[in-house]
């Protein structure tokens, strides 16, 4: 069989030239940005989108974060104890507790002490908490964005969430904010 | 530490990370870079293992130059260029 090395090369050159053409169209239309859908309000999620962000703005990338459903609830104030319009919206604060520093784990919760464990090993190895990373960001240019559906349906107001948000916003900006992204998460 | 003193721009700031744990050293080399010129050289000091690969990543992502890095017991030391 000959005739193999030859199929393989001509096979190596149409991928090489398939990547390079996708590679060429990519660079032309995404910006040097990173778009993240903060959907999760859990602390082992919140921790890692603000990680990202907080790097990515060191590294000179626009960075938008979209906060949408119990994400939203990590932008509530932290002396916010209840939010909502009815009793249903008012319950769900209740067990859903505003704030980065409020915030459960997703798994080994136990009542609290899994946070507080967790908080306490993040100061001993000086890693920020995602309160601090979120300031931080906001001084480094990340623009935080409440989805305004999330306010209306869990009765949250601009009161109730922490200064200088962007102003909220509907699914189609934020598939523009992504749409002109290098990099789009959902976390 | 094996310094090559090659470039003729003096550092201008060091940044000292050491003790702190991703993100913390590119943040903090992140806020002292702001406002400076480009060209400037910054020394960045840290303990973190992680900033062995974060260093060049960041470099590569923004653009600024890494000019060396370097390790002895103390840590790790980084010379970047503004750019």
């Amino acid at each position: 069989m000959t005739t193999m090395p030859d199929e393989t090369a001509e096979l190596r050159t149409l991928i090489d030239s398939a990547l390079a053409e996708r590679e060429h169209q990519s660079g032309l239309n995404t910006k040097n940005k990173i778009t993240i859908i903060a959907w999760d309000g859990h602390l082992d999620r919140v921790w890692p989108t603000m990680i990202l962000s907080t790097t990515a703005a060191a590294s000179g990338m626009e960075v938008s974060v979209f906060f949408t459903f119990w994400g939203l609830f990590a932008l509530v104030k932290p002396d916010k104890r209840i939010t909502g319009k009815d009793w249903m919206t008012k319950m769900l604060s209740v067990m859903n507790p505003g704030s980065t520093s409020k915030a459960k784990l997703s798994r080994y919760n136990f009542a609290g002490m899994g946070p507080w464990m967790l908080g306490k090993l993040a100061k001993d190895y000086k890693t920020p908490h995602p309160t601090e990373l979120l300031e931080l960001a906001q001084g480094m240019g990340v623009r935080l964005i409440p989805c305004q559906m999330t306010m209306d349906l869990m009765g949250l107001t601009k009161e109730d969430l922490i200064e200088g948000l962007e102003e909220p916003i509907g699914a189609a900006t934020a598939l523009l904010e992504m749409k002109e992204s290098a990099i789009q998460l959902f976390i | 530490m094996s310094t090559t003193q090659a470039q003729a721009a003096p550092v201008a700031t060091t940044v000292d990370a050491r003790g702190q744990s991703c993100p913390g050293p590119l943040v903090t080399l992140f806020q002292a870079m702001k406002g400076s010129q480009p060209g400037e050289l910054f020394e960045l000091l840290a303990t973190d293992p992680g900033s062995r690969s974060d260093v060049p990543s960041w470099a590569a992502i923004s653009g600024n130059e890494l000019v060396e890095s370097g390790s002895d017991e103390h840590g790790f030391r980084y010379l970047v260029r503004k750019a």
